[in-house]
């Protein structure tokens, strides 16, 4: 392809996008509507994700020392501990910082202020490898001797897992669903201009164009429309994506759940919404095209 | 040139177009193709530019043989033939000079060609002022001159014109047929099928006549001096 076809295309393909402007707009928005869907499916799955790496990160169990036993006995234990499967490492924490924690947690409340050390035991923050294992360790130690109670955050993990997962498998079917839907909205707004242009095509085909030359303006075409749907689809889901992590950031019934800001991925969704935009642009204008070019 | 050697066309309804027709137009003859509706004066124009394929025969245009002809050589083909429509088929939104430069960007040409060619083909058609105007704003005549000039841009070695007077007067119908016969002097091959009789009398001519898918006559006059 030479430079005069190259800018002959360009020209051609916006002059075809403007001049169907309803058409073009309402692909536009249905591919918008696509992306933004499948944009915060991924999003969803991507934060599921995040969250439960910082799970994953601070994966610590506790291991409750039965209360009478004194430090020395609870810390000649460590070895024990450190012997059962998936645990990774022990820090022990003795009644008195356990207590400090506590009351420093809940230093607004004078009801637990008064609450004497024994009434805390020796524990162990224990991290593990592996969260999958979560129950299994755990298991393994509460089975220990001298060891009263485990505590994990077993059924938050689990649901991130299953948030993740069923956000995963959303996120596949929807992808191809609306993938194919904007396709075909895509390929019926090509067909619309390839429809009002084939006089234009039957004058090329009759001068001798090759397929490809007729081809390139309408491919210009739904690549410019991919592309302007993936700009306006990436700005209203960076819009969307900040309004609703600024309303669970001040909700405090869900603030166990945490979001990744927008500005450390923005590039990862700019390149994710471009690519997929001219997909469904270019895909859509030469399944458009092909019927046309038998003439 | 152009040669036909046996060519039956049937149509997959089952209708046969043409029923084992041979002729042969040498480089640089003009020849009138005439016959009555249904005798396959439109199939053979439709065979020479490719756009259909003989069921039987061989069909050679230019070097090229359309029998297994690959879709790639299609536009090949086509480049070395003109071709003319009685509906002129020009874009109505672009204006004279548009159009031609529509033709010829179509098969790659560049800004400086385009520049150099299309001034060349209008002033050769007698239309040199009139390539801003639309083609609403023409005659008939113009607008068939334009379409000759619109043929001729990629230089082709063969013009193929289905009844090009068809839409116009009798003195503009004389007008663009002096045109071919013009083109045709500068060394271009011409093929004119038409019905009218008057028109193709005038003009001392080999003329080819159709009927039911075979050449009855090949002579000179519209009834042809050689009776087949």
């Amino acid at each position: 392809m030479n430079k005069h076809n190259f800018f002959y295309f360009i020209k051609e393909g916006a002059v075809n996008m403007f001049s169907h402007g309803f058409m073009s707009f309402a692909a536009v928005g249905i591919t918008v509507a696509c992306l933004l869907i499948m944009g915060t499916f991924t999003l969803v799955a991507v934060n599921a994700n995040a969250m439960l790496a910082d799970l994953e990160e601070q994966n610590q169990v506790l291991a409750f020392v039965e209360l009478g036993l004194s430090e020395k006995e609870a810390r000649e234990m460590e070895p024990a501990l450190r012997r059962v499967p998936n645990v990774r490492d022990v820090h022990f924490i003795s009644d008195q910082e356990a207590a400090a924690a506590f009351r420093a947690r809940y230093e607004d409340d004078e009801l637990f202020q008064g609450l004497p050390d024994d009434n805390f035991s020796h524990r162990y923050a224990i991290d593990l490898v592996d969260i999958a294992y979560m129950r299994q360790t755990c298991e393994a130690l509460d089975a220990l001797p001298h060891i009263d109670n485990v505590n994990a955050y077993e059924d938050e993990a689990a649901g991130f897992i299953t948030i993740r997962n069923v956000a995963g498998v959303v996120c596949v079917v929807l992808i191809a669903i609306l993938f194919l839907v904007s396709v075909f909205i895509m390929a019926n707004t090509i067909k619309l201009t390839t429809f009002d242009r084939r006089d234009e095509i039957a004058i090329m085909k009759m001068v001798g164009a090759t397929n490809g030359f007729i081809r390139w303006p309408f491919v210009y075409e739904g690549f410019l429309l991919g592309l302007f749907s993936a700009v306006i689809g990436f700005f209203l889901q960076w819009g969307l994506y900040e309004a609703v992590a600024r309303s669970i950031a001040s909700n405090d019934t869900i603030n166990l759940i945490t979001t990744v800001p927008f500005v450390d991925m923005w590039s990862y969704v700019a390149v994710i919404f471009a690519i997929a935009g001219m997909l469904i642009g270019v895909g859509g204008s030469l399944s458009a095209i092909s019927k046309f070019l038998q003439v | 040139m152009i040669r036909l050697t046996d060519v039956v066309k049937e149509y997959p309804n089952g209708t046969h177009a043409l029923n084992g027709l041979s002729m042969e137009i040498l480089d640089g003859e003009f020849v009138f193709m005439v016959g009555p509706s249904g005798s396959g004066k439109s199939t053979v124009i439709k065979l020479l530019i490719g756009e259909i394929e003989p069921t039987e025969g061989r069909v050679m245009v230019n070097g090229f043989s359309l029998r297994n002809i690959k879709e790639w050589q299609i536009p090949h083909l086509r480049r070395t033939v003109g071709v003319i429509f009685q509906d002129f088929r020009l874009i109505e939104h672009k204006s004279v000079y548009d159009n031609m430069v529509f033709a010829m960007r179509a098969v790659g040409a560049g800004p400086k060609e385009i520049r150099k060619r299309i001034p060349y083909c209008l002033n050769l058609v007698g239309l040199e002022n009139k390539g801003r105007r639309l083609p609403s704003e023409l005659s008939g005549g113009e607008q068939q001159r334009v379409a000759i000039a619109r043929a001729l841009l990629n230089n082709p070695s063969t013009i193929i014109a289905d009844e090009p007077t068809g839409n116009l007067d009798p003195a503009r119908s004389l007008e663009i047929m002096r045109l071919l016969e013009r083109i045709n002097a500068l060394g271009t091959t011409v093929l004119v099928v038409t019905h009218e009789k008057d028109l193709v009398n005038r003009f001392d001519k080999r003329v080819v006549m159709l009927e039911r898918g075979r050449v009855v006559s090949d002579g000179h006059g519209y009834y042809g001096r050689k009776t087949l």
